[in-house]
């Protein structure tokens, strides 16, 4: 009998379980991982933090379904990968055989070098642990600050927020997620905030986290000014967990490095999601994804051939969809410009992919609330960003990941005046074009 | 809601009410919950989304609850000829 070990909770590893469970019948399948509360939703800490759903709906398993699934869990810290004797060693000195391995660890937030950052009340979101404790002291909190950039800083200060204290978001440059948004998204989401009480600082540093009795009392930022608070929340972005890999041996770069069956350099050793560093058939370079979809396809497809099947994985396009304060937001394809001063690395529901584009011309459409950019190619669309209204993602899904030929429309997309959605739909309906449920 | 409040929905609505399907996006969706929590019939709304399933219980009141409350557009109404032939099992025995 076979023995699959998965090392790591989160989607990509449940994915990986689940797969291989509907192929191998009979193998052995355990799951490892030092998080405390097992599976859950990591993108649902937002809606959590916000009171929009109870502690409990964060798990979609619940004990019965890994029963059903024959699943064994284990809470434990792996601290070593013995490659050529397959075997892995937890923190408590056991030594477990695999068959097939997949690393699954995802990544940690990054910890910026202020002065102060270990200061009770200085708080990051990845994970529900995190969740719990901002929950608790927010009970006490009447101001915040938030520094960093991307979703999860949005989801400290919405969740902030949302628990009644005092938000201030401070940002290094001019705008919010630079690297992604254009200057009128970025507005749109900054707008929201204002609206909601929410304080931006534009141009505006931590210097230094001050504290009393070990506790945040507030940050400096420059000038001799202070702003007095009691919770400091930190997004500055993630980095892979490879620790674990690089010591034993795996080939990593910024995470670990695979071939298209996510299998690393020890042929039956895989890596899938956060950690895991893919080829990108669209820039022909190897990317990280932050994503909840990649890490889900990357599970499925390494759990295939961690049974003896041979399924490549073809990585689409980047594509996410979020809610920026308060707006469903759909992101696909190359939409970015470059570089985002208010973060180091990647962030949660980030694709490395979104900041390289090509020449491209972008096309706006207004209303209320609602805005698309299309990033026009010379024949294709290449990117998109939908807030508000989502009506036309299951047309433009599969014109931009299957890169179709719209020249017939580009003329027509280049005219201000005519109804995009109309064209785009109308070119999609003759072709048969459209997200299959 | 009074008889007049049957009327007032969306139109996306009334067509769901009388074709009868809330139809999810697997790919959107991060398991959040927040469908589930917001049904008033407590289906679990989440396991229908993650396998891609349109919402087939024949209890589904297509109230549109799940529709509104999902943070990431992963639901929506559709036609029965939106759905593919290996979906309609359930509602069909």
């Amino acid at each position: 009998m076979r023995r699959y070990v998965i090392i790591g909770t989160g989607v990509a590893g449940i994915s990986a379980a689940e797969v291989i469970r509907s192929q191998d019948t009979s193998g052995e399948i355990l799951l490892i991982g030092d998080e405390p509360y097992g599976y859950y939703s990591r993108p649902g800490l937002a809606y959590f933090l916000t009171n929009e759903i109870p502690q409990q709906l964060l798990f979609p398993y619940s004990k019965k379904d890994f029963t059903n699934l024959n699943i064994q869990s284990l809470r434990a810290r792996v601290i070593k990968i013995y490659p050529n004797d397959q075997l892995i060693e937890t923190h408590s000195g056991d030594k477990i055989h695999y068959d097939q391995l997949l690393i699954a660890v995802g990544a940690a937030a990054a910890v910026p070098k202020i002065p102060g950052i270990d200061l009770t009340g200085v708080v990051k979101l990845d994970n529900l642990k995190d969740a719990r404790s901002i929950i608790k002291l927010t009970g006490k909190a009447r101001k915040a600050v938030v520094v960093g950039g991307g979703i999860t800083a949005l989801e400290l200060v919405e969740g902030f927020r949302a628990r009644g204290v005092k938000t201030h978001y401070l940002l290094r440059r001019d705008r919010f997620w630079g690297s992604v948004l254009d200057e009128t998204e970025s507005k749109i989401v900054e707008q929201r905030l204002i609206g909601e009480g929410v304080k931006i600082h534009y141009h505006t540093e931590v210097e230094k986290i001050l504290g009393k009795r070990g506790r945040v009392s507030g940050v400096s930022i420059g000038d001799g000014k202070i702003i007095k608070c009691r919770l400091v929340g930190v997004a500055i972005g993630i980095k892979p967990r490879t620790r674990l890999a690089e010591n034993a041996g795996i080939q990593t770069d910024r995470g670990i490095l695979v071939n298209e069956f996510l299998q690393t350099n020890f042929p039956n050793i895989y890596a899938a999601g956060d950690i895991t560093q893919v080829f990108d058939p669209f820039t022909g370079k190897t990317i990280i994804d932050s994503l909840w979809v990649p890490a889900r396809l990357q599970g499925q497809t390494a759990g295939l051939n961690m049974t003896g099947q041979n399924v490549p994985y073809i990585k689409g396009v980047a594509f996410n969809v979020t809610r920026l304060a308060g707006l469903t937001t759909t992101i696909i394809g190359s939409v970015g410009r470059g570089a985002d001063e208010d973060l180091v690395s990647i962030v949660r529901g980030d694709s490395e992919t979104w900041r390289r584009i090509p020449d491209a011309l972008v096309r706006q459409s207004k209303d209320k609330d609602s805005r698309l950019r299309l990033m026009l190619g010379e024949n294709t669309i290449l990117g998109a960003v939908m807030m508000g209204d989502q009506t036309l993602y299951q047309y433009l899904q599969p014109i931009i990941s299957k890169q179709i030929d719209i020249s017939p429309i580009r003329e027509q997309l280049l005219q201000p005046n005519l109804p995009i959605g109309n064209i785009i739909i109308g070119f999609c309906s003759k072709r048969n074009l459209q997200l299959a449920v | 809601m009074g008889i007049r409040g049957i009327f007032q929905g969306k139109p996306s609505h009334r067509k769901a009410l009388a074709d009868g399907y809330v139809i999810p996006d697997s790919f959107r969706c991060v398991q959040c919950g927040i469908c589930t929590y917001n049904c008033p019939i407590d289906l679990d709304v989440r396991r229908y989304a993650w396998l891609g399933s349109p919402i087939n219980n024949s209890h589904c009141l297509t109230c549109g609850e799940c529709v509104a409350r999902c943070p990431r557009g992963v639901l929506r109404f559709g036609r029965l000829s939106d759905i593919t032939q290996q979906h309609l099992g359930e509602r069909n025995t």
